[in-house]
């Protein structure tokens, strides 16, 4: 070994304090930055559920307690009771024309119930306060109602409610619900999960497991990846073009001998759903590679090793490791997904529907168009509407995540 | 397959003129060695001079790393092992292999020996077979009553046998161990080498290991691997010889500064 000449000064500035001050430093930073993410998501649900639910004042055109039959209130009557309200009180032709846009034989009693409150009583909203003010100004909001509207109904109202998940669309906020809006996100999800899933854990199985490590490969996965960034609404410019344009005769129905005119177009579930599947397919793709490279490679080892074929391998060893983040994946994937609205808006979503979703190749509105649609509306009313409806989306995609959450641990479970 | 004669010793594997590549790298340079049917022969040589790439060589497991390839042929009962018409899943199914790292897949212990029997459609008794090759594996009795458990529960040992039980179980002809014991204490290292005594009756074994001590003990046959000098090292056998020939009056000096500890 050669003898440096010149031996370093051995001197060090004795400099702990200053380090530990630093780390402090960092982690007051990294602190603020998790304050402030959880600060906003208070600020969002708070205000969410502020407008979910206060005081309303209602203004019956005609007062339901003059509607009881034979003493019962109209709240508790039989459907047959309703019928007989209705009779009374709207001329014969009103009658008989609502028997025949939706006859009283298929109508269940509580659709006969929302008749009556919305062609006899017709309640109006005459003002309303949020959850905040109807806690806080409790006394104010009681004489204000006392004072300005004596004969009107003062209810403390949860927009969110049963009859808000059971009711379809409605232009009368008094009785709008949600139920065409979810019943049309479930079908276009649904289709979505069909068509998305399985292409793409196919897709993934082949770039990791058999692709050649080639030009073209790495091309199309380059592609792969670039596409999981590129704007919703391309996709849904790619949809309308392909589904709802070129492909009417299949997403219209009319191969399939459905011919309902109100589904001309190609404006159907099915182009929704489709679209969808395009816009998360990437995504699907590149974490279902990702669940497969986390495989660890002694496992491929230990199957090559004893004789096993390539597909041996991936069927016995690789996916079942891989099955708990494809899953994960997949299903961030599908809450994606179930909140995209630009796509539906190009695709051609209904804003304004009545009728249940029937089959594929139905018309349709989703839960985040519906919330886009009614924030829209001048009145105050549509706006706690759209936050409830926000809650039930809100609910969607957490029941979706813990549904993840369980799969993860179920299949991740090793005896 | 050939039958040994009186005198000849039988031969199960030999490599001839063997080079192996990744890529353009040539990782190991002109290993010639015959492999002589039940015995143990081990591989030793310093770190990075080719001894795992050689042993994976025996069983066409390097390809599954893209860009390997050889020239010259390895012979197995006197068949190529390269030649175009060899099915390397049948290769890997004659010539089983046991790892470093003990790597029992995820399932319960009956699964993980009898998952390599079904694959190759065991049309016999799987219970038995699963008792039987555990046996062999001397981990019988420690898992009898456990057999539906996870084979990743079990200690590092264990595992190792477990691995080992597996490879049995499908019957190979020759076994390759890659260091099987670096991994674990002294005394499951004990019970590895008194294992492999027993198995070399039925089995050929070919192993691996940084261990001097274990080649000198456990192996029949002892090949020394070292990187060549030069502008591209490239690993190489500089001896191969009986075991006790080669720990105590090697003809290479490269080869007792190594066995004696005095090497770099």
């Amino acid at each position: 070994m050669n003898q440096p000449e010149t031996k370093p000064k051995m001197e060090f500035s004795e400099n702990v304090t200053r380090r530990h001050l630093s780390g402090k430093v960092w982690r007051v930073l990294f602190l603020f930055s998790t304050f402030f993410g959880i600060l906003a998501l208070a600020t969002l649900l708070l205000n969410i559920i502020n407008q979910s639910s206060g005081y309303v004042i209602y203004k019956a055109k005609v007062d339901p307690v003059t509607l009881a039959v034979d003493g019962v209130p109209l709240k508790s009557q039989t459907k047959e009771q309703l019928m007989s309200v209705l009779q009374d009180n709207l001329s014969k032709g009103a009658y008989n024309k609502i028997d025949r846009d939706q006859p009283f034989a298929e109508q269940s009693r509580d659709d006969t119930y929302d008749l009556v409150i919305t062609r006899i009583v017709k309640y109006e909203v005459e003002t309303s306060w949020k959850l905040w003010d109807s806690l806080t100004k409790r006394g104010e909001i009681m004489q204000t109602a006392q004072t300005e509207y004596p004969n009107d109904l003062l209810r403390f109202n949860v927009w969110i409610n049963p009859d808000f998940l059971r009711r379809p669309q409605s232009s009368d906020p008094v009785v709008a619900g949600v139920r065409t809006a979810l019943l049309g996100s479930l079908w276009v999800i649904g289709i979505t999960i069909l068509v998305a899933f399985p292409l793409g854990v196919m897709a993934a199985i082949y770039l990791e497991e058999y692709a050649a490590d080639n030009r073209l490969n790495r091309i199309i996965q380059t592609n792969i990846n670039n596409l999981a960034g590129v704007p919703s609404i391309i996709y849904g410019i790619l949809g309308l073009a392909i589904f709802v344009r070129t492909l009417e005769p299949f997403t219209s129905g009319t191969l399939f001998g459905i011919t309902d005119p109100t589904t001309a177009n190609g404006r159907t579930i099915m182009s929704a759903g489709l679209t969808l599947a395009l816009l998360v397919l990437p995504l699907i793709i590149i974490n279902a590679q990702e669940a497969i490279r986390a495989v660890p490679g002694s496992l491929r080892n230990a199957s090559y090793g004893l004789g096993a074929t390539k597909w041996q391998t991936v069927w016995s060893h690789v996916l079942p490791n891989a099955v708990p983040g494809i899953l994960t994946g997949t299903i961030l994937a599908i809450s994606r997904a179930l909140g995209e609205t630009a796509p539906l808006v190009v695709i051609g979503a209904s804003t304004v529907i009545f009728f249940d979703p029937e089959n594929a190749f139905s018309k349709f509105t989703t839960l985040p168009i519906q919330i886009y649609q009614w924030t829209s509306r001048p009145q105050d009313e549509f706006r706690f509407l759209a936050a409830a409806a926000i809650i039930v989306l809100l609910a969607l995609l957490l029941s979706l995540n813990a549904t993840a959450v369980f799969l993860r641990n179920r299949f991740s479970r090793r005896y | 397959m050939a039958q040994p004669t009186n005198n000849e010793p039988d031969y199960i594997l030999e490599a001839k003129n063997l080079d192996i590549f990744y890529g353009d790298f040539k990782a190991v340079t002109d290993v010639n060695m015959k492999i002589q049917r039940n015995k143990i022969t081990a591989i030793i040589g310093p770190s990075g001079c080719g001894k795992s790439t050689l042993l994976r060589a025996f069983n066409r497991m390097n390809e599954l790393v893209p860009g390997t390839h050889i020239n010259g042929e390895i012979q197995f009962n006197g068949q190529n092992l390269y030649a175009p018409a060899v099915d390397p899943v049948e290769v890997r199914y004659r010539i089983g292999m046991v790892f470093q790292k003990p790597n029992p897949f995820p399932k319960s212990i009956y699964d993980n020996i009898a998952w390599g029997a079904r694959i190759h459609g065991y049309i016999g008794n799987m219970d038995e077979l699963v008792e039987y090759s555990l046996q062999q594996a001397a981990l019988w009795d420690e898992v009898k009553d456990k057999l539906d458990q996870s084979g990743l529960a079990l200690s590092g040992g264990q595992q190792q046998r477990l691995c080992i039980a597996r490879a049995l179980a499908v019957q190979p002809e020759v076994i390759l161990m890659d260091e099987p014991a670096s991994a674990l204490d002294p005394i499951a290292t004990l019970k590895i080498e008194e294992l492999m005594q027993e198995l070399k009756e039925n089995y050929t074994i070919v192993i691996v290991t940084h261990n001097m001590q274990q080649a000198a003990r456990a192996s029949d046959y002892t090949a020394m691997m070292m990187l060549t000098d030069g502008e591209s090292r490239s690993g190489t056998m500089i001896e191969y010889d009986e075991t006790n020939i080669i720990f105590t009056r090697p003809s290479d000096k490269r080869t007792e500064d190594y066995v004696t500890g005095r090497f770099g």
